[in-house]
């Protein structure tokens, strides 16, 4: 099925759309590898469920290329589709049907052979701890449990890649740790490539690699490590007395820029924070009311390249008119 | 082409499922009709000492037209459905699935339409309150014209419904459509001896000739028919036909 010549599974080239003015996705170019956990980083609004669409033949693209396993999603789409499952980000459970129903019209429309989607149906199930609910109607389960029977539908035709758009969106942190270990357990028992999105940056670590998306184009595209390392070293937070001229200091001592971080604090990055600590605090011209030291994460990464924090409440009007604008044409 | 066919299967069957197991709904929808019938129909039979065009009773006459107010609705809501299914719900699942738009469309139109024939043979089985008698045949019969009616609306509805992004519109459209298509069909009242317009209007509704059909069939009455029920037939194919066409190709326009 595959170009010989390449283990991607797909290949995305210069891809654009755009809703009227608005470049919802603009000019993105990447590949995705045989048996990865692929992640899309990146605020709501980036254009992260805008190229998922794409990709699994829901929207047309305005202009580039996107093929997935060798067949190019706009004018295959019925091949491409039967490649792919997918856990969309709103629910698309019939929740008036039970669980077993949802799989076997799932199984049905993706031509999965009669005798064995009974079987097939048990098997997922288990992998989601849902067999002892089977029977009910999906409108007694809890959203957790919804999401789980996603998964395990988005499954049953044995896709090779499974699409997962923000997971665990709308889920309390307990029920989203659950999902991830599902997901984990699942990368671990099936060679299958997974892509999801989440605006979680913490959730995307389990990724092989990360494309941080904003505003519509990917900022940056590495394993989760790697993007850590560009940050420069841990992070740093101080709250003094006088951050100006603590800033000024830093500068002559580290020759890196402090910034202005929340609650009048400042943060700057260095390589080894347990040998500099001690000579700040003894060396400072202001006094240090508090200090802080704490390994990069992704949501540095995406301060570091974007100037703003992932889920920032303080971003622009404009900006959130964007976001707001995109959201509603996502579909 | 079986695949497509299992497609279409299982789009209907998920209608059927859903509709049997709403039991409310099932209730619910006698309320209309009942309401139309006992107590519009009976306080104006009453009050105007209204004759329905050719003699006979108004509740007689107004019968065939709540059944054919039943079909109406029914078929159309189900077509509506399709807009926040495919937002929010199974709809959005079955769009990625690997099979065609135009499976998609002809199994909503075939669940809709098999819905809005059951609600509209549970409202014929009023028929004996009325002391209209209905033999087998007539019902065979007219349940055949409810589905071709209630396959006009739905494919009517469709193609209204591929247009929509969302519900806000909906509203719009039942009272400037449905509520028109429903009051000049010739359900409520005679339109051969209405006001001209009423009578134009009234023959550019497909509704019209849906309830005439069903009317002749019930009523046996030559007084009250419209039309010949062959022309009746022709106008319902023909709308279900064209509309089913423009609907496919509307659903299969990707955003």
């Amino acid at each position: 099925m595959n170009d010989i010549n390449t283990n991607n599974i797909i290949e995305v080239k210069n891809l654009v759309k755009k809703f009227k003015e608005l470049r919802a996705v603009d000019g993105i170019t990447f590949s995705v590898k045989e048996n990865e956990i692929f992640g899309f980083l990146g605020p709501n609004g980036a254009g992260k469920t805008t190229t998922i669409n794409i990709i699994c033949t829901l929207l047309s693209k305005t202009s580039g290329e996107v093929t997935l396993c060798g067949h190019n999603v706009a004018r295959e789409r019925n091949k491409v589709r039967n490649f792919i499952g997918m856990v969309f980000q709103e629910p698309s459970l019939d929740d008036r049907l039970t669980a077993l129903e949802n799989l076997y019209f799932h199984g049905l429309l993706y031509n999965v052979p009669r005798g064995t989607l009974k079987e097939r149906s048990e098997e997922v199930l288990e992998m989601v701890n849902l067999t002892s609910r089977k029977n009910s109607l999906v409108m007694t389960y809890s959203g957790g449990m919804r999401r789980r029977l996603e998964i395990a539908r988005g499954l049953l035709h044995y896709p090779k890649i499974l699409f997962l758009d923000e997971p665990t969106l709308g889920l309390d942190p307990q029920t989203r740790n659950k999902i991830w270990d599902y997901i984990i357990k699942l990368k671990k028992s099936k060679s299958i490539t997974i892509f999801l999105t989440s605006h979680y940056m913490e959730e995307t670590e389990i990724c092989d690699r990360i494309a941080v998306i904003d505003k519509g184009k990917i900022i940056a595209l590495d394993s989760p490590d790697n993007l850590k390392n560009t940050v420069g070293g841990d992070i740093i937070t101080i709250l003094s007395e006088e951050n100006i001229k603590l800033k000024k200091y830093i500068k002559e001592i580290t020759g890196s820029d402090a910034h202005d971080a929340k609650e009048g604090k400042i943060r700057f990055e260095v390589k080894d924070s347990s040998s500099f600590i001690p000579k700040l605090i003894k060396n400072s011209p202001v006094k240090i009311l508090s200090i802080s030291a704490r390994k990069p994460t992704l949501n540095d990464v995406f301060l570091d390249l974007t100037g703003r924090e992932i889920r920032d409440e303080n971003a622009s009007v404009k900006d959130n008119l964007g976001m707001r604008m995109r959201g509603r044409m996502r579909h | 082409m079986k695949k497509e066919l299992i497609g279409v299967y299982i789009i209907w069957l998920r209608d059927i499922k859903r509709y049997f197991r709403d039991k409310p709904r099932i209730i619910g929808s006698f309320a209309q009709p009942v309401l139309f019938l006992f107590v519009l129909g009976t306080g104006i039979a009453s009050s105007l000492g209204f004759k329905g065009g050719g003699g006979g009773d108004y509740l007689n006459f107004m019968f065939p037209g709540i059944v054919g107010m039943t079909v109406l609705f029914t078929s159309f809501f189900s077509a509506m459905s399709i807009v926040w299914d495919r937002e929010f719900g199974f709809l959005r699942e079955v769009l990625v699935a690997p099979i065609s738009r135009t499976s998609i469309v002809a199994g909503k139109i075939l669940g809709g339409s098999t819905i809005a024939m059951i609600q509209g043979a549970i409202i014929l089985l009023f028929a004996p309150l009325l002391k209209i008698p209905i033999t087998f045949t007539v019902f065979f019969k007219v349940t055949g014209i409810m589905f071709l009616v209630a396959m006009t609306i739905t494919t009517l509805g469709i193609v209204l419904a591929s247009k929509m992004k969302s519900m806000q519109a909906f509203q719009v459209i039942t009272n400037f459509l449905l509520m028109p298509m429903f009051f000049l069909s010739g359900a409520l009242f005679p339109l051969n001896n209405t006001v001209k317009w009423m009578n134009v209007i009234s023959k550019a509704n497909p509704l019209s000739y849906g309830i005439d059909a069903m009317r002749t069939i019930i009523l046996d009455n030559p007084a009250l028919q419209l039309y010949p029920i062959w022309l009746d037939i022709v106008v319902l194919v023909s709308v279900t036909v064209v509309m089913s066409v423009l609907g496919a190709f509307l659903f299969n326009r990707q955003e």
